[in-house]
């Protein structure tokens, strides 16, 4: 990770995202392995030696301290004067507009407020390094994406290095400007969201990224037997077993399937989704997604249709 | 429905309300020959009397006073040791914690008198104590132990402790434990977590805990009979000694209305602590 970064650690539950943070945090111990912050080994360090600030899911602040005293826990334990204190906190809240809200108790701030004081908290010590556990999961949807982003104006602003922990999607490829792709404890990629989104390296990744269509055949001189259709795809594949991600917004319906990268479907199921419309065609045993835009007539269920794409939309995986 | 909503209540009334009647009509009558001992009261005249005399003798006050203060040390000492046995036990497994709270209970299983008894043997002059001590030639003579303060705080904080466990337990599970992670987090040592985090969130579960104990403790009789000195007066043998020995119930009732209108404030603090728990 390089130094001013924000990374989103992403994956569903279970897959260790959480685990890896709280290592990151000191709160739990590495069986093996290294864990390496400029070059120093942070492992054998206890949580409150570690140049890393947190920021939980629940947020934890201290329901006991006032909003002051709470952005101010960290500087004190640090023995920073008590001018120097009291400057830092004042500075910390205006940067997220909570100067008025300084002498209150947490449970007197809204969600998003709270949200915001657990940020600064966090950050008021100036840590290397800041992870921050889902902050945004606790917050209404209208809330998240301005919050997001001005996550990242304040990430950007301070050039503290950032590692996010999140199960959205959205919200890794909106902020990070790299994502991990975390898979049963494993990394199954780490790539720029743009890389990821447009190139997934595996199977998994495909499907957890946009919901992707994966395609299973045999290739044969770059030409693979899919179901139901011949796949060609921009780049060269290696005779075997292959498979290929296909974007379900990178489908459209033709009048006639073509002979290669082209296939005739039955619709299945069609469901508006207010910006597109699903539509699920089924191909040689395989359903496939299909995203069309809301302002076009969708077939019927039940209908012959002809799909088509372009080679360049078949991203050949590895795994 | 309706009579399960008032069978609470029928239970207040013959267990509380009625019985608290009861004391307060004899604590206004005038004392008497005969079975019952007093005269039913005509007036407020009798309470009138009654109180003046536990106004005028310094004995009540001092056994009140004395009372409080063995009450009150009482909960502090079950407060010093219960804490750490709560922190322990909210800290264990999760599948250890019923367990460790069955240890804590576990002298409920064997007789209050019995216990107190144990306590004789352990502390007399020819007890076990002093026999050991004796026997290791540490001490030429045994040592007086029983039947002083300290015996008496001994037998009031093993019989009291539980009720102080069991409220700070409660309150210290519910703490949130990513609250202390939190402040180490922003660089506190664990003992520091605790001290600024920790503590003072779980004050009203201590709290709790002392009144839990300072209450019962300030009426308690036996122990203080059994193990205490002969000089101490508290409020409850001062109870014992004009109901059974002077036979003077209206003074032992008035007096038991006392203790009850000091310990009032106390009972309030409590239930506050519990409805806001």
């Amino acid at each position: 990770m390089a130094p001013g970064e924000f990374l989103a650690l992403l994956g569903g539950s279970g897959s260790g995202k959480s685990t890896l943070l709280r290592l990151i945090a000191g709160f739990e111990a590495p069986d093996q392995g290294r864990i390496l912050l400029d070059g120093a080994d942070l492992s054998p360090l206890p949580p409150h030696r570690r140049p890393v600030g947190m920021m939980f899911q629940g947020y934890a602040l201290f329901p006991h301290l006032s909003v002051f005293d709470n952005v101010a826990y960290g500087l004190r334990r640090d023995g920073v004067a008590r001018a120097e204190i009291a400057r830092r906190v004042d500075e910390a809240l205006a940067m997220v507009g909570l100067e008025e809200t300084a002498r209150r108790k947490p449970h007197q701030l809204s969600g998003g407020q709270r949200q915001r004081v657990a940020l600064v908290r966090a950050l008021v010590r100036r840590p290397r390094l800041l992870l921050l556990d889902e902050p945004l999961a606790a917050l209404d949807a209208g809330l998240r994406e301005r919050t997001g982003l001005e996550l990242r104006a304040i990430q950007r602003a301070t050039g503290a290095g950032f590692v996010m922990v999140t199960h959205d999607q959205a919200e890794a490829l909106a902020l990070a400007d790299r994502v991990a792709v975390l898979e049963q404890g494993r990394l199954a990629q780490l790539a720029t969201p743009m890389a990821l989104y447009e190139r997934p390296a595996s199977r998994f990744v495909a499907r957890f990224l946009g919901a992707a269509n994966v395609l299973e055949g045999r290739a044969s001189g770059s030409v693979i037997a899919g179901p139901g259709c011949a796949l060609r795809p921009a780049e060269a594949v290696p005779d075997g077993d292959a498979a290929v991600a296909l974007r379900p917004e990178r489908i459209r319906l033709v009048a006639a399937a073509p002979a290669e990268n082209g296939v005739a479907a039955t619709v299945t199921d069609i469901a508006y989704r207010g910006d597109t419309w699903l539509v699920l065609a089924e191909a040689g045993g395989t359903t496939l997604r299909v995203t069309l835009p809301a302002g076009a007539a969708p077939p019927a269920q039940g209908a012959q249709v002809a799909l088509a794409w372009d080679a360049a939309s078949l991203v050949v995986l590895r795994g | 429905m309706r009579g399960a909503v008032a069978l609470p209540f029928l239970w207040l009334l013959a267990l509380v309300a009625a019985p608290l009647l009861i004391l307060a009509v004899i604590a206004a009558s005038t004392a008497a020959d005969g079975i019952p001992p007093f005269a039913l009261p005509t007036g407020w005249q009798g309470l009138a009397d009654n109180l003046a005399v536990l106004a005028d003798d310094p004995l009540y006050a001092a056994a009140l006073l004395r009372a409080l203060v063995v009450a009150g040390v009482t909960g502090a000492l079950c407060l010093l040791l219960g804490y750490p046995m709560a922190l322990a036990i909210a800290r264990a497994a999760p599948a250890r914690r019923p367990v460790l709270l069955l240890l804590v209970l576990l002298p409920f299983w064997i007789g209050f008198l019995l216990r107190i008894s144990a306590w004789i043997g352990l502390l007399r002059d020819e007890g076990w104590i002093n026999g050991v001590l004796l026997a290791l030639g540490l001490i030429a003579a045994p040592l007086p132990m029983l039947y002083s303060d300290g015996a008496l705080l001994v037998g009031m904080v093993h019989s009291y402790l539980p009720f102080a466990v069991l409220p700070l337990f409660a309150a210290l599970t519910r703490l949130d434990p990513t609250l202390e992670e939190a402040a180490g987090a922003l660089g506190a040592r664990p003992a520091v977590a605790f001290w600024t985090v920790t503590l003072p969130l779980s004050l009203p579960g201590a709290l709790a805990g002392f009144l839990l104990v300072f209450i019962p403790a300030a009426g308690e009789f036996v122990i203080p009979e059994l193990l205490g000195p002969p000089e101490a007066q508290l409020v409850g043998r001062v109870l014992w000694t004009e109901f059974f020995q002077n036979r003077d119930w209206p003074l032992a009732a008035a007096l038991a209305l006392a203790l009850l209108v000091l310990l009032v404030p106390s009972i309030l603090l409590f239930q506050r602590l519990e409805a806001r728990a």
